[in-house]
């Protein structure tokens, strides 16, 4: 019996052999081969204000970047430190309530409030997560859950920090161009910066962390600290984007620590494509606004998001970047064995 | 006297939440982080079978419970299944189908006090002078009948017996023929039981308000994380060290704080001794 | 070079709750020997190691590094001060090419300190110097080996990088956890030359062993280990002539018959 049996190959595409270190820069085809995906990610981001139809929109788009800055730094820690973030929340509270703060009762510009937002609230987010630094990776997720919950709960309790009502009288950034393209360029900042990052020696060093900590114990490098300091670097992202956002809406109250920061980046993540980086912000470009648009139907958008992360998950999807990556990349045929 | 008695009650309520986590986790080392959501949905279902359907009270217990049984299981066997071992995965899976079932009941109304469930026996007794519900009262007998059943059941039951041999080992149980989907089954939908039977008989003392659910989740990972992830006995001690500390920071600081309580509780057993009092985890990294 | 022997293991004991896994073992390792722990499986080998390392907290004992009482450290400090080890079940970073597992150590505060090998730490670009060690460890840099991806490389190369790993971090002392299983007749052949060209460089070798053959070859004194405790120590002649080694190894019936094949 003579049966013929196929199986799926894939192989790189001859553009991309070539395209693999110096000599990139050949021509001009190889050149824009990989300059391109980035140029209109890039370009497009840039132009998104431009082409939004109405001031509601052009906020959405901001609001896009925050959620992205948080998708950003779940993804790295996820898949490139091992460690699973469950409440952004926690991020976002923190850097937006040291912003409201330092604004409201000392007077400062948010040119000054979001970079001492970012770096002391990652200082502050990086010592909550410490004492679980040092173990198994269920134990960070336990703790990350945690903190956005119990931290709400806190400030209604004690109603400090203006408690349920919030801190209002906020300033905004004052030009709406402003607004819009700093967190936009923030968020290329962060992208490209963290693609790097991970490629970096210390980037390695994040990466053996997940996969391999004993081996990294034995070349006498202290896993705590390293993770600690990938946690700062995530933590970062989200203070910052928490300040920004308290600048936009110009109010901080204990919504900012609300379960949609936990949920929706994890969704955009997966979406998006998880390990991609980019991924992720391509996920929040898809979701915000269709979250905006289910602003109607209450905490459905919460369950809507929650059971497209469930069903990409159960049927292993690989999400849409590393689908996309993998069609530029390489190309299929069928080989006979 | 009264601390005495309210943190006898609040402790063995405690347990009560906390003992369907632990034996999820200590049996397929999967956190259940929809362990909230099935405490407050199985209140949701009873409340409609006992107003909207109008069957009677014991009966519309037994057919919640079964129900949430049955639903556990179709969440382990449809979800959590096909991630079983990608820790990140699970994570995030039980966490996202917690959320939707939360936020669901949120969004289908369950805010204010409308929904609430009788108590099961009314009128109070003094003890001392001390008063106290009868149904309070009720909470922890039964209670300490769930802890001396499971006992008896892990101890002296086949299936029993089968599932502490998975908790200790799941390799070395799959060598004696024990089928570990099947055993991790069995342990999720008696844990989601477990979080149901909690929730039936403590919502009766409140209301059925979805933001219970996102409490009991934090206080039943608290006590399982003081108690040792992986130990049932230790929860229940954990429960009683974690439920008198609430009564105590109730009575001289005011009520809010419970869950302050609780989250102190975690991070301190994490810097002090992070493998909980009874924990088996002796070495939290893997084997070397 | 001092008299004081370099490693001082003293009455270290393990208990895994009932079981007792390494039972007041001691040992005193000199500077620039290579001693051998033999034994059958279970011996407690490896907790031995893993105890002296960090890896596992002794339930009692001593160990000493340089007279220094090095005892309960975590594992990367006592890494951190020379004393490095390999696996015995392998655990490169398998997804990365085989130079950039190298530069992890040498990023390691340790590399920084003293230079690491041929200098990676301190200069900075420690791709080349990660090939330039697995070359001298054997991957042969024509053929491209030291860029392939962990993964795809067989065992007797994967035994050399984690070696490789352990020179990255210019070590006084070198633990090899069964580093001859697994290999081939030749690939064992090129392995014991390097271990001799390592010794000759000043490092301090222990190493855990079931291919006895070899191991007599290169090691200068050898313990062996039964059921947790210390049978024996001595130099490899004296240990192949004892009789109890036999009975460790084969049972006191077997000895006779197999010391008429030997």
């Amino acid at each position: 019996m003579n049966i013929e049996q196929r199986r799926k190959e894939r192989l790189d595409r001859g553009i991309k052999v070539r395209t693999d270190g110096l000599y990139a820069i050949m021509s001009w085809r190889e050149l824009s081969y990989l300059t391109l995906p980035r140029l209109v990610l890039i370009l497009g981001m840039l132009a998104l204000p431009l082409i939004m139809p109405s001031m509601y929109w052009q906020r959405v788009i901001s609001i896009v970047c925050i959620y992205a800055l948080l998708a950003l730094s779940f993804d790295f820690l996820a898949h490139f430190v091992g460690l699973v973030s469950l409440g952004g929340g926690l991020f976002i509270g923190v850097g937006g309530y040291l912003a409201a703060i330092m604004n409201t009762h000392f007077g400062m510009l948010p040119l000054l409030t979001i970079p001492i937002a970012t770096v002391v609230g990652a200082g502050i987010c990086t010592l909550f997560l410490l004492p679980c630094l040092p173990l198994r990776g269920v134990y960070f997720a336990i703790v990350s859950l945690m903190y956005p919950l119990a931290l709400a709960r806190v400030i209604v309790a004690l109603d400090i920090l203006g408690g349920t009502d919030g801190i209002m009288g906020i300033e905004s950034f004052g030009n709406r161009w402003v607004e819009q393209y700093f967190v936009i360029l923030m968020v290329l900042l962060f992208l490209f910066g963290a693609r790097r990052l991970v490629n970096l020696d210390i980037g390695l060093v994040f990466r053996a962390v997940k996969d391999n900590d004993q081996a990294v114990r034995a070349s006498g490098m202290s896993i705590t600290f390293y993770k600690a300091v990938a946690v700062f670097i995530a933590s970062a992202m989200g203070c910052m984007g928490g300040a920004c956002l308290v600048h936009i809406y110009m109010w901080s109250g204990i919504s900012l620590l609300a379960l949609d920061f936990s949920i929706l980046p994890i969704a955009a993540t997966v979406i998006g494509g998880a390990g991609t980086l980019v991924g992720p912000v391509l996920g929040c470009l898809i979701l915000v606004p269709i979250s905006e648009l289910l602003r109607a139907f209450g905490t459905l958008r919460i369950v809507f998001y929650s059971l497209i992360l469930v069903a990409f998950i159960v049927f292993r999807s690989e999400g849409i970047m590393v689908y996309g990556q993998r069609k530029y990349h390489q190309f299929e045929r069928w080989v006979k064995i | 006297m009264d601390i005495l008695i309210y943190g006898i009650i609040n402790s063995i309520a405690l347990a009560l939440m906390a003992l369907g986590f632990a034996l999820v986790y200590g049996i397929s080392r999967v956190p259940n982080f929809a362990h909230g959501a099935l405490y407050v949905i199985t209140g949701f279902i009873t409340w409609s079978l006992l107003r909207t359907l109008g069957f009677n009270y014991l009966i519309s217990i037994v057919l919640a419970l079964i129900v949430i049984g049955v639903v556990s299981a179709l969440i382990y066997q449809f979800v959590l299944i096909r991630v079983r071992g990608m820790a990140i995965s699970e994570i995030i899976a039980s966490y996202a189908i917690g959320l939707a079932i939360l936020e669901g009941l949120r969004w289908g109304g369950f805010k204010g006090t409308t929904y609430t469930l009788p108590v099961f026996i009314e009128g109070s007794v003094n003890i001392g002078d001390v008063p106290v519900d009868l149904h309070r009262i009720l909470v922890v007998g039964i209670g300490v009948s769930v802890v001396i059943l499971l006992w008896l059941f892990t101890h002296y039951t086949r299936i029993g017996l089968a599932l502490r041999g998975m908790a200790q080992d799941e390799r070395a149980a799959l060598m004696l023929g024990i089928d570990s989907d099947i055993m991790a089954l069995v342990a999720m939908a008696s844990g989601g039981m477990l979080a149901g039977l909690a929730g039936i008989v403590l919502l009766p003392l409140g209301n059925i308000v979805v933001e219970k659910g996102y409490d009991v989740l934090i206080q039943a990972i608290a006590v399982c994380i003081v108690g040792g992830l992986g130990s049932w006995m230790g929860a229940v001690l954990a429960a009683f060290l974690i439920g008198f500390a609430q009564i105590l920071t109730t009575v001289y600081l005011g009520s809010h704080f419970q869950m302050v309580v609780a989250l102190l509780a975690i991070i301190l057993t994490l810097i002090l001794r992070p493998s909980g009092i009874f924990g088996k985890q002796k070495e939290l990294e893997e084997r070397v | 070079m001092s008299n004081q022997p370099i490693l001082q293991v003293q009455d270290v004991t393990k208990a895994f709750g009932g079981v007792i896994a390494v039972n007041r073992v001691s040992l005193d390792v000199n500077e620039g020997e290579i001693v051998g722990i033999i034994g059958p499986n279970g011996s407690g080998k490896t907790t031995l190691i893993n105890c002296v390392t960090g890896f596992i907290k002794m339930t009692s004992g001593r160990v000493l590094f340089r007279g220094k009482d090095i005892s309960g450290k975590p594992a990367h400090k006592i890494a951190d001060m020379g004393i490095t080890r390999t696996f015995q079940i392998m655990r490169p970073y398998y997804s990365l090419p085989c130079y950039k597992n190298l530069v992890i150590p040498l990023f390691s505060p340790r590399a920084k300190r003293t230079g690491g090998w041929r200098g990676g730490g301190k200069l900075g670009d420690r791709d080349t110097v990660g090939i330039d060690i697995l070359e001298e460890i054997g991957f042969e840099r024509d053929s491209f080996v030291p860029y392939k991806i962990a993964s795809t490389l067989p065992t007797g190369y994967l035994k050399r990088l984690e070696l490789a790993r352990c020179l990255a971090l210019k070590p006084e002392i070198i633990i090899c956890d069964e580093i001859f299983s697994g290999l081939s007749m030749s690939e064992i052949a090129s392995m014991v030359p390097l271990i001799e060209r390592l010794q000759m460089d000043g490092i301090t070798l222990i190493m855990i062993e079931h291919r006895l053959r070899e191991l007599f070859r290169v090691s200068n004194r050898v313990m062996v280990l039964n059921f947790g405790e210390k049978v024996i120590e001595g130099t490899p002649e004296e240990i192949m002539a004892n009789e109890k080694v036999k009975e460790v190894y084969f049972g006191s019936e077997e000895v006779e018959e197999v010391m008429s094949h030997a």
